[in-house]
């Protein structure tokens, strides 16, 4: 038998092209992601091209970079990392910052003052500017990529997460619950978690934007993933002095970054209307 | 002969059902009403009576249209209007009074200025003829200090004054029609039946034509000339009120009389030489900081009694009378200031330190409102099975049988196990509520208002399974409810409770022999009874009662 959340995704597929179309591109990025360096048609470190900032042509389809590289293949190995880093990062913000809204809300009193007042507290510092500092002051690998921007993300998924269990733990079932006696743990996985997934997964895809961006951002001022590897941050900072010159590999990169992010909000929106038509029920 | 005053032909109202297809949510409908009178539309909930109501204000709620027929009030078809028409009407011509005052007011204004809102809107008084107008409204419905009243913000006054205050700005244009939605329900028995006095005294002076929505048919018995019974959207019976109070025709009106009418279960008989199972002593409770055994803001107020094996002891009381305090704190929710409870001679720890698991199964509490107590996101299989797994009941591989037993016990089909709370009925959810309390097999067990979200049939069933669990169970049960008739109806023994006090305690059938407390006079002849007329009866020596209630 399906549940109602279930029909009412279904139907989210069956009714909006919108949904459609940015369910594709987000396909489409992800196979990229995982099967990248398998179809990528050149190595994305060998000089194959006599021009720079060659334009799209049979043999290189996305054009060739400053240095004379296929674009396209830099484009797909590219993916990865822009991707990766961005999911992962998303994940571990996401599971830090729901369990410790959960936390909050369920505990209460002192233990949500002191939480909510730390989050608070780095709510208020500016993301990209401590990002770089962190990057700047660590160095640039992808473990403090990861980190710097699961760490600066977390207290956006914190505040969501404690708003909505918030409203959760004040219903009857979870004061049934408690006179239960049940213990703290068991009410937040069992009682209330369930039943703050579908904004805390919308929340999910924002924050996986933001952190895209920000990751983008970060490589574009060059302190993104280091040569030999690249992300789409940093294709586009290698490319700039091609923007001159209308080069395919300046514009590539970024036209990239703009459709996942916008097919990943425009996903969203389109389910989003329907979970706020259905979460009345709760 | 002429054309009645209203006259509602053929309506059909549908919702789009699935795949697009519109599925009526009322169909058939044939009314009319003269000038004058007052017609009362019943039913259950989903039964479409608000929906007819709104009909006649040519509205339908957002989803629903009018399919077929026609609503005709005072020549005019409404279901013809363009909505700038409807809304020239509305306020004016044909007026509005809503379930929920405290909604329907907008907390940041005087309410002088929203109750001659309607006036302003629709030109037809200036400011000062329309603020004396309301003054002498609010004297007719018989609100306190009627010049200066007005002046107040909403939260200012009590909710049955604030509804009174919302019949006064439905009538400050001197309607043609009057719409009343359920205008008591929300409202405590003593409050209301000043409320149904005031507002049959308005209709009365007004010679108003009034639709009177509501599920209560001994509320309607005095306000209406004329009833409709309607059950799923369509039209039981409608005849004239005497009449059909005395001789219903539809088996769904006898259905619905007989179940308005308390239905004695088997009880107990004297219990007071049987030793007590459960023991509350000198209990005390309220908000904010404890100190000296005193709440800042005390709520409960040394309270004891005892509950015999198999015994059902009802707390009666209005909204605020702390009922659902003392409800909490024998659960353990809420920690008393002072006071004890025993169960079996063992003591349970009422003051917030942490309860051991087994004092927890000995109590269980039975929540109001069965939407929110149980988790939508559970199956009925997982609500029922985790308090036996909790507290370790029976042997493992016996639970999920145990499980279907329970299910079996409260009428639920086996087959639903596998649904989620949302899938069931209101009356099944309250069902799986009570199965979920009895799974833990308490020795006490608190029903707080299980049966006030429900319809009278429904309530009627649930009620019918509580008699049955104590007899098979021994259980001990605690049934807190506002409603007398309820309570008198199951419990052997019955505490009225006034501001946090227990001012009467008595067997049901000796509630109306004094000495009893004022308040529970009260408290028992402002009882809407089955017969018209009881109203004006109830009403005699009313006054003197309030004063000495105000004096308690």
């Amino acid at each position: 038998m399906s549940s109602p959340a279930e029909n009412r995704l279904i139907s989210a597929f069956r009714f909006s092209p919108a949904a459609i179309i940015s369910l594709a591109i987000i396909l489409f990025w992800t196979a990229i992601a995982i099967i990248g360096p398998w179809i990528a048609p050149h190595s994305p470190g060998r000089i194959v091209d006599f021009d720079v900032f060659g334009p799209m042509s049979a043999s290189f389809p996305a054009g060739s970079d400053y240095m004379g590289r296929d674009m396209l293949s830099r484009i797909i190995v590219g993916t990865r990392y822009t991707v990766g880093i961005s999911v992962t990062a998303t994940l571990i913000a996401s599971f830090v910052g729901t369990f410790l809204g959960l936390f909050a809300a369920v505990s209460g009193g002192a233990v949500d003052s002191v939480l909510s007042r730390a989050m608070d507290t780095l709510i208020s510092l500016p993301s990209t500017i401590f990002a770089l500092v962190i990057v700047a002051g660590l160095g640039s690998s992808i473990p403090v990529l990861i980190g710097a921007s699961a760490f600066l993300y977390t207290p956006g998924i914190y505040r969501v997460a404690r708003a909505v269990a918030l409203t959760i733990v004040v219903q009857d079932f979870v004061t049934a619950a408690r006179a239960r006696g049940e213990g703290k743990l068991y009410i937040m996985l069992r009682e209330v978690l369930p039943n703050m997934l579908p904004p805390v997964l919308t929340d999910f895809g924002v924050r996986f934007v933001y952190i895209m961006l920000l990751i983008s951002g970060l490589g574009f001022l060059g302190l993104g993933v280091q040569p030999p590897e690249v992300d789409w941050g940093t294709l586009v900072y290698e490319n700039l002095a091609g923007v001159g010159l209308g080069a395919p590999a300046a514009f590539l990169p970024a036209f990239c970054v703009v459709s996942l992010a916008l097919a990943v909000n425009l996903f969203l929106d389109s389910i989003g209307d329907r979970a706020k038509a259905g979460s009345s029920e709760l | 002969m002429s054309q009645p005053f209203l006259r509602i032909k053929n309506l059909e109202i549908c919702v789009p059902g699935a795949g697009g297809k519109p599925r009526p949510i009322v169909q058939d409908i044939e009314l009319t009403l003269e000038k004058g009178q007052v017609l009362a539309l019943i039913g259950e909930s989903g039964s479409g009576k608000t929906t007819i109501a709104l009909s006649m204000m040519g509205y339908a709620r957002s989803g629903c249209s009018f399919t077929k027929g026609s609503v005709v009030v005072d020549g005019t078809n409404m279901l013809d209007l363009t909505f700038e028409q409807r809304r020239h009407l509305r306020g004016n011509k044909i007026a509005y009074i809503p379930q929920s005052a405290a909604a329907s007011f907008n907390p940041a204004f005087r309410l002088i200025d929203q109750i001659t809102e309607s006036a302003r809107i629709h030109g037809t008084m200036t400011r000062p003829e329309a603020a004396a107008k309301a003054r002498a409204l609010f004297a007719e419905l018989g609100l306190p200090d009627p010049d200066r009243i007005g002046e107040r913000y909403p939260h200012e006054v009590s909710g049955g004054q604030l509804q009174r205050m919302i019949a006064a700005m439905a009538m400050l244009n001197d309607p043609a029609l009057i719409i009343l939605d359920e205008p008591t329900t929300a409202l405590d028995v003593t409050t209301q039946i000043e409320v149904l006095r005031a507002f049959k005294r308005m209709v009365q002076n007004h010679h108003a034509t009034a639709v009177y929505v509501s599920h209560d048919l001994a509320v309607v018995a005095q306000m209406a000339d004329k009833i409709a019974v309607l059950k799923d959207g369509t039209l039981q019976e409608v005849d004239e009120t005497g009449h059909l109070l005395s001789s219903p025709s539809a088996a769904y009106t006898r259905e619905l009389l007989a179940a308005a009418e308390p239905h004695e279960r088997a009880k107990l008989g004297d219990t007071s030489s049987i030793r007590p199972l459960v023991e509350v002593r000198d209990l005390n409770a309220g908000y904010g900081a404890i100190k000296n055994n005193t709440a800042t803001f005390p709520i409960v107020h040394d309270v004891s009694f005892d509950i015999a094996p198999g015994e059902i002891v009802g707390v009666i009381g209005e909204s605020g009378s702390g009922k659902s305090t003392l409800a909490r704190v024998l659960a353990g929710i809420h920690p008393a200031s002072k006071g004890r409870m025993t169960i079996e001679g063992e003591d349970i720890g009422l003051q917030g330190k942490a309860r051991s698991k087994e004092r927890r199964q000995a109590v269980q509490m039975v929540f109001q409102m069965a939407d929110t107590a149980l988790n939508p996101a559970q199956t009925i299989h997982q609500l029922l099975r985790r308090p036996l797994d909790f507290y370790d009941i029976g042997d493992k591989s016996r639970r999920d049988a145990r499980v279907f037993e329970l299910m079996d016990l409260v009428q639920i089909p086996r087959s639903a196990a596998g649904r989620r709370p949302g899938e069931l009925s209101g009356g099944q959810k309250q069902r799986v509520n009570l199965a979920r309390a009895v799974a833990a097999e308490p020795k006490l067990l608190l029903c707080d208002e299980v049966t006030s979200a429900l319809d009278t049939i429904v309530a009627s069933s649930v009620l019918n399974l509580l008699t049955d669990l104590r007899h098979e169970f021994g259980l001990a049960m605690l049934f807190i409810s506002h409603d007398l008739g309820t309570v008198s109806a199951i419990c052997d023994q019955v505490m009225v409770m006034y501001r946090g006090r227990i001012v009467t305690k008595a067997a049901p059938q000796n509630l109306t022999h004094p000495p009893v407390s004022p308040y529970t006079e009260m408290l028992i002849r402002s009882v809407p009874q089955l017969r018209p007329g009881w109203l004006e009866e109830a009403e005699q020596g009313m006054p003197a009662l309030r004063e000495a209630v105000a004096r308690l």
